[in-house]
């Protein structure tokens, strides 16, 4: 058994099924219901895939009005709702429940408006996160965040997990980049927050509904910034011995003035794994390895390359690398981009996703690596280095008994060192129902209960996406 | 008569509002008084953040600085002068327009998510606000975010708390991201465009990838456009070169640099360029760039507004004589295209009458109200401030 439950499904919804989906199909074209087992059962997890749940019938509206139907009549029937993008949460905030029904955005994926002389992007909420950027990169334009998974994951999940990425040192993460969206709130209603201003009049309910997990409405379009692409970029690679000379020449680099635009931090085994993969050129007998970018005309990354080299001879760094070719600065970004795939091939694997303070990250290195030791498991980590953001992989195999709920374990171990040392327990993948029951590490009681009043007021019945990001226990409803 | 609380500790502020919400008794929230903005508060007590002082948490190596919401501003920016870096926002000092005196707090910087000019590539106070703590209208002190700067654990408060003018709670402590001051800047300036041709400039200046921070219109005879970017100095003399070439469609460019071109930028953010006259109401609004021509010619015709262009023509200042609804009509049916408009600056009596923040749709309205709702349920911080 997962150490993670969700509760009992409602009876009274699984028996009244038939109606439900009679009441349904009065709603949608043919296309947009799923109700066959086989076909439903595509859409039973999404990236947690350790929990599976099979919904109790999905639904993959064309239209904003679709969705106002769709909610409006759910709600009526006191039906609960799984918003769902492309199902790449490594949180779990796709999960279904049985008594669910998933609302799909991937048919609502046209781009409305590309606007160059405003900076902005329309589209719907189904839209890749490449795609948004492959929109645009002809007119010389792109859109800033980057989460690995951005090739399937859509504007939709990015909204509602307030997704970062590699790069979001520098140009922020969806929050800094959203403009506007148009929500459907559980009664159906359609409301327009923000638009093609940067801000707009009253409270920031924008500032609110980015992260909020699906829990508040249902976004179906989204008014995007998109910025002008650098000249150039180029990374450069760095390895030291230790973890702390690491971590000091990140806080030199940064004390200097200079914010590269991305400077990813890898440990032994992360380095191991994804140049047995991607063939990028790292270097096998560091500690530590840094990926660094910097953008600019080709005089300006030169000038800060060389810049930040001074900067790291003071931390006796063991190799120092900068990208050649395109293919090399390409082969450098594939190693990191695709370690979660390629730590796959080698075990399953938990990714952890806490931030800490910057400089307590040889302390909290030290300190997971006793913690996974103490469960008999391996660990890997990768580490936003910038910003603190903190991926350690727990490798467990699947088919051993009991090594999930280790990991599990030593995963939550993790996260509440890394609350401990005055950090968060997820960066950037959001909170779903993996560390639903950590909440009370970081909040105390008057915390949670005033983010759950916010939930309540938007959502009385706490019918979007429940048995998320707060604990099961003490909740209202 | 007025009276002034004084708290100089979170418990001191949850008793007062405790009170307050029993005996539903409204409390004007005040930082330093330097923002009279709104509709005027109807309360016999002011509760002021000034005793709630210091810095709490400065770490430079890891760019975060954590103050009790009275710190002032000037002390803050002090130390952070001292170890080169600044809050990327710009914080507006409204003293000069407003005509307020006191020294501006950092909880007011927060409750009115001001920017300056950088605005445009830096973001709002908000995109720079990684934690709060606050006492809400239930007398209970909450906390959102924290002191690392990505962070998705629970829904934002942080957001919802920037611009909520202290209706939502008081602010006890904010923590923000903080960025290293440029080596050095540059400004370039184009004279005597239209102010259609200036947003063409501006847009045509914000689509290269040379990191625009700055991007006003100052209408007059001659008009003058301004154009900022920041860096080491190399970087800024290359960027100075490629864009007056990019620029020459639009005329002669002149590069103003360093200290002289900070000299540029103050009345910018400061809104003294608008050259307003004291007794005018002056307006914010906001609307995509290039509605901001139309809408200004039009406040022009019809209220005979002097103008200023910032935010690359996405923010306008204008004024209007401060009598009758000083414009609000005119002004918000300019905007039906999109945007709003902020009555910043206008007599009491005025901003009683006319809704001082642009009247939100119902839907939106009954959203906001709710929530309000749930922070404040008796309705006595700042009641009416934000209409």
């Amino acid at each position: 058994m997962s150490a993670i439950l969700m509760p009992k499904p409602d009876e009274r919804v699984l028996a009244r099924r038939d109606a439900i989906i009679a009441g349904l199909a009065a709603l949608l074209p043919a296309a947009s219901l799923i109700t066959e087992e086989d076909e439903r059962r595509a859409y039973e997890t999404d990236a947690l895939t350790a929990y599976r749940q099979i919904p109790l019938a999905v639904v993959l509206p064309e239209t904003t009005e679709q969705v106002s139907a769709v909610l409006k009549f759910l709600s009526a029937e006191g039906v609960k709702v799984v918003a769902r993008g492309a199902g790449t949460s490594l949180a779990g905030g796709a999960l279904p429940t049985a008594d669910a029904v998933v609302l799909g955005v991937s048919k609502m994926n046209r781009i409305l408006e590309i606007d160059t002389d405003n900076r902005i992007i329309r589209v719907e909420a189904g839209v890749t996160n490449l795609g948004v950027s492959g929109a645009v990169n002809h007119l010389g334009f792109f859109y800033a965040p980057d989460p690995s998974s951005q090739l399937a994951c859509t504007i939709a999940g990015n909204i509602a997990m307030n997704s970062g990425g590699a790069h979001c040192l520098k140009y922020g993460v969806t929050t800094n980049n959203v403009l506007g969206v148009k929500m459907v709130m559980i009664d159906g209603t359609v409301v327009e927050i923000g638009g093609a201003a940067l801000d707009s009049a009253g409270l920031d309910l924008l500032g609110l509904v980015v992260g909020s997990e699906g829990q508040l409405g249902v976004v179906t379009e989204a008014t995007l910034r998109i910025l002008p692409l650098a000249e150039g970029a180029r990374p450069m690679l760095m390895g030291f011995q230790s973890a702390e000379a690491c971590g000091a020449c990140v806080a030199a680099i940064i004390g200097s003035g200079i914010i590269p635009v991305a400077i990813e931090y890898m440990d032994r085994p992360a380095i191991k794994v994804c140049e047995a993969f991607a063939h990028a050129g790292y270097p096998l007998d560091v500690e530590a390895l840094l990926i660094i970018e910097v953008e600019g005309s080709e005089a300006e990354i030169e000038d800060l390359i060389g810049r930040i080299t001074t900067i790291a001879a003071a931390f006796n760094p063991s190799t120092m690398k900068v990208s050649q070719s395109e293919a090399e600065s390409a082969a450098i970004w594939k190693g990191r981009k695709s370690a979660f795939g390629a730590m796959g091939r080698i075990a399953d694997y938990m990714c952890m996703d806490g931030t800490i303070p910057t400089g307590c990250l040889p302390q909290v290195l030290t300190g997971i690596s006793d913690i996974c030791a103490g469960y008999g498991l391996q660990v890997a980590n990768i580490f936003h280095a910038g910003d603190g953001n903190l991926h350690p992989l727990v490798l467990f195999n699947a088919n051993q008994p009991g090594e999930l709920e280790k990991a599990e374990a030593a995963g939550a171990d993790i996260l509440k060192l890394c609350v401990e040392v005055g950090g968060c327990l997820t960066g950037e993948h959001g909170v779903g129902v993996e560390k639903r029951e950590l909440m009370i590490h970081q909040f105390n009681t008057i915390d949670l209960d005033q983010q759950m009043r916010v939930k309540t007021a938007l959502d009385p019945k706490w019918l979007l996406n429940p048995h998320k990001v707060f604990p099961l226990e003490g909740r209202p409803v | 008569m007025t009276s002034i609380l004084l708290p100089e500790a979170e418990v001191e502020i949850e008793a007062i509002v405790h009170e307050a919400a029993g005996s539903k008794s409204p409390l004007a929230i005040h930082g330093g008084g330097t923002r009279d903005i709104g509709r005027p508060v109807q309360a016999a007590r002011v509760l002021s953040t000034q005793a709630l002082t210091g810095i709490t948490l400065y770490e430079p190596s890891e760019m975060v600085l954590a103050a009790r919401a009275g710190t002032k501003l000037s002390e803050i920016e002090a130390a952070l002068k001292a170890n080169r870096q600044r809050l990327a926002f710009e914080p507006i000092d409204w003293r000069p327009l407003l005509g307020t005196r006191g020294e501006p707090t950092i909880g007011g910087v927060t409750a009115s998510n001001a920017a300056g000019p950088r605005r445009i590539q830096a973001g709002a106070a908000r995109d720079h606000l990684i934690g709060i703590r606050a006492t809400t209208g239930r007398g209970e002190t909450i906390k959102s975010g924290g002191r690392v700067m990505k962070n998705v654990t629970g829904y934002d408060l942080v957001k919802l708390f920037a611009g909520s003018w202290g209706t939502l709670g008081i602010l006890t402590e904010v923590t923000y991201k903080l960025l290293p001051e440029a080596e050095t800047e540059t400004t370039l300036v184009l004279e005597g465009l239209s102010d259609e041709r200036a947003v063409a400039a501006m847009s045509a200046a914000l689509g290269t990838p040379f990191e625009i921070t700055g991007a006003a219109h100052v209408p007059g005879n001659p008009s003058r456009t301004l154009l900022r970017f920041e860096g080491f100095s190399a970087s800024c003399a290359y960027r100075r070169d490629r864009l007056t070439a990019h620029l020459k469609p639009f005329g002669p460019v002149t590069a103003v640099e360093g200290e002289a071109s900070q000299a540029l930028w103050r009345p910018i953010a400061d809104v003294t360029a608008l050259g307003a006259a004291a007794d005018d109401a002056v307006w914010r609004i906001s609307v995509k760039p290039s509605d901001g021509p139309a809408v200004g010619a039009r406040l022009e015709a019809e209220l005979g507004s002097r103008l200023l262009y910032d935010w690359g023509g996405g923010q306008i200042w204008a004024s209007a004589r401060d009598q009758g609804d000083a414009g609000a009509g005119i002004i918000r049916a300019a905007l039906s295209g999109g945007g709003h408009a902020t009555l910043v600056r206008a007599a009491h009596a005025t901003r009683a009458a006319v809704p001082v923040f642009e009247p939100e749709p119902a839907a939106i309205a009954t959203i906001a109200e709710k929530i309000r709702a749930e922070f404040d349920p008796a309705g006595v911080l700042n009641p009416g401030r934000m209409g």
